[in-house]
């Protein structure tokens, strides 16, 4: 099943999340956008926190730094890291091929499924992207 | 988009029609980069790519006593430059520490008017203006002109560079030596061409009349359209001139610093001369304590930045990173940094903290890169 960018809701650091049921539990994938990703170009190197870690919602999980910057990541959710995209850091190039299915970044298990409500949706998102260019 | 408070070049509509992102540099709305940082600076390292740095700024001296000030002024001698030779020097205060990195050029005009063109930081240009002008009560027969903002300057970089320039001008442009330059014209326009440039490859930097910019521009990107000329931003530029080891105002070099330490004596002249922070200078050329600028590699792939912290294997805390950038030529991170000069020597390891995490390094002799045969002259 492909992830469709309308279907996910996002941080205005570009950030995104897909809430989905896991064997009973709300999970939520994360990555960042196709513009974010565009905005960023020429990146040599990501950081990710490890499986059992945990990520609160607007705080760094990790960071992606590009030939000019360091750019750090903003987690959209608060709770526990459940799974973590290892090849990731070493396949950068998957970013820009597909940020929203093989590009996923964690996946964390919420602790408040109310903070998706705080997120933009992919309407709001795509507004902020256009008024930022 | 351009800031309402910011300056641009004349070729900004140029940037903003061909996809640039923009950044404020010294109070300029200037290009990072039009396609990626990456293509850009290979672009320039294997090709050719055109930047526009109309932002430098810009001075016309002229006059019976225009030589005397600037050899006040300069570290390097100007008293006996020939016309058409170019020379980087600094300029220091009493102190002996860095105001400005600049260019002079020795030129005269098409009816053999003598002239000197001072090229200086886009950040430093009011104040070496201001400086400049302190001098004049000691050298009143000095006109200085600010041409800045009625010209523009492109610089036209890489292996292909002369080629691509050849067809543009009615003379040999390939036969000026490197750091000359002269008056010339471009399409019977005014133009002052020099064999200089700030990325460590071959190359001409082009002078000529704001509304000639944009004409110049494309006809370079149109002569170079067969070797794959790319326009190249701030961004490749300023990857280019780190693997040069070329320091950067406001990086290596600052009011805190002399060219002792940075490694640029040879733009420092003594003999039979006097100069603007002249005695200062003699005595921090025999301080063995100051910190000095060396080169780093670092392992992994995360980059060092300006202000990262450098500790020896005892975890004292020895220097300081300058500029840090993932070198695209090299494939690893590399920067410039200030370290205490017992720890200078190429293969000396150190840890740099990178945002909180230790990672190693060496020292190594600089530049990072240097192109591999002169292209024939």
């Amino acid at each position: 099943m492909t992830i469709q960018p309308s279907e996910l809701r996002y941080c205005p650091t570009h950030e995104w999340a897909h809430a989905i049921q896991d064997g009973g539990k709300n999970i939520a994938v994360i990555g960042i956008s196709a513009f974010a990703v565009e905005q960023l170009t020429d990146l040599v190197f990501m950081a990710l926190p490890k499986v059992g870690s945990s990520v609160q919602a607007g705080q760094e999980f990790g960071e992606v730094e590009s030939v000019k910057a360091v750019s750090p990541l903003y987690s959209p959710v608060s709770g526990q890291v459940v799974a973590v995209n290892e090849s990731l850091p070493n396949q950068l190039e998957i970013l820009s091929r597909d940020p929203y299915n093989e590009g996923w970044m964690i996946q964390v298990e919420m602790s408040d499924l109310s903070e998706l409500d705080g997120l933009l949706t992919f309407e709001s998102y795509s507004k902020q992207c256009a008024e930022s260019h | 988009m351009a800031e309402a408070n910011l300056a641009t070049t004349p070729l900004f509509g140029w940037h903003q029609a061909h996809g640039a992102r923009f950044a404020e540099f010294a109070g300029y709305s200037m290009p990072i980069q039009y396609s990626t940082i990456v293509a850009e600076h290979e672009a320039t390292r294997n090709n050719a790519a055109v930047f526009d740095i109309s932002h430098m700024g810009r001075f016309r001296l002229e006059g019976p006593q225009a030589e005397a000030l600037l050899d006040h002024t300069l570290t390097r001698r100007v008293a006996g430059m020939e016309l058409g030779q170019i020379r980087y020097s600094l300029i220091c205060n009493e102190d002996g520490n860095i105001l400005d990195d600049v260019l002079l050029y020795s030129l005269e005009t098409p009816s053999s008017h003598p002239y000197f063109l001072l090229v200086v930081n886009a950040g430093n240009r009011s104040k070496i203006w201001n400086w400049l002008e302190r001098q004049l009560s000691e050298f009143p027969q000095v006109q200085m002109t600010d041409t800045t903002e009625q010209t523009a300057m492109i610089a036209v970089q890489g292996p292909q560079a002369m080629s691509v320039c050849k067809p543009l001008f009615p003379e040999h442009v390939q036969n000026l030596g490197y750091y000359r330059g002269r008056v010339t014209e471009q399409m019977h326009k005014p133009c002052i061409v020099s064999r200089t440039g700030y990325t460590g490859e071959d190359g001409l930097e082009l002078i000529i009349r704001k509304e000639d910019a944009e004409r110049v521009w494309e006809n370079l990107m149109l002569s170079g359209r067969k070797v794959g000329i790319m326009p190249a931003g701030l961004g490749a530029r300023d990857t280019l001139r780190l693997e040069a080891a070329m320091p950067l105002y406001g990086h290596e070099i600052d009011e805190n610093t002399n060219p002792m330490q940075a490694g640029l004596s040879f733009a420092v002249q003594f003999k039979d001369r006097d100069f603007i922070g002249k005695a200062a200078l003699l005595r921090a050329k025999d301080d063995s304590q100051a910190p000095v600028r060396v080169g780093l590699m670092l392992d992994g792939k995360r980059a060092a930045r300006q202000e990262a912290r450098i500790f020896d294997m005892d975890s004292r805390c020895v220097g300081v990173v300058t500029s840090g950038s993932f070198s695209p030529t090299l494939q690893q991170p590399i920067a410039m940094a200030y370290i205490a000069p017992n720890l200078n020597t190429p293969g000396t390891v150190v840890d740099v903290d990178i945002r909180g995490s230790r990672t190693s390094g060496r020292v190594v002799p600089l530049p990072f890169y240097s192109r591999p045969t002169s292209s024939p002259a």
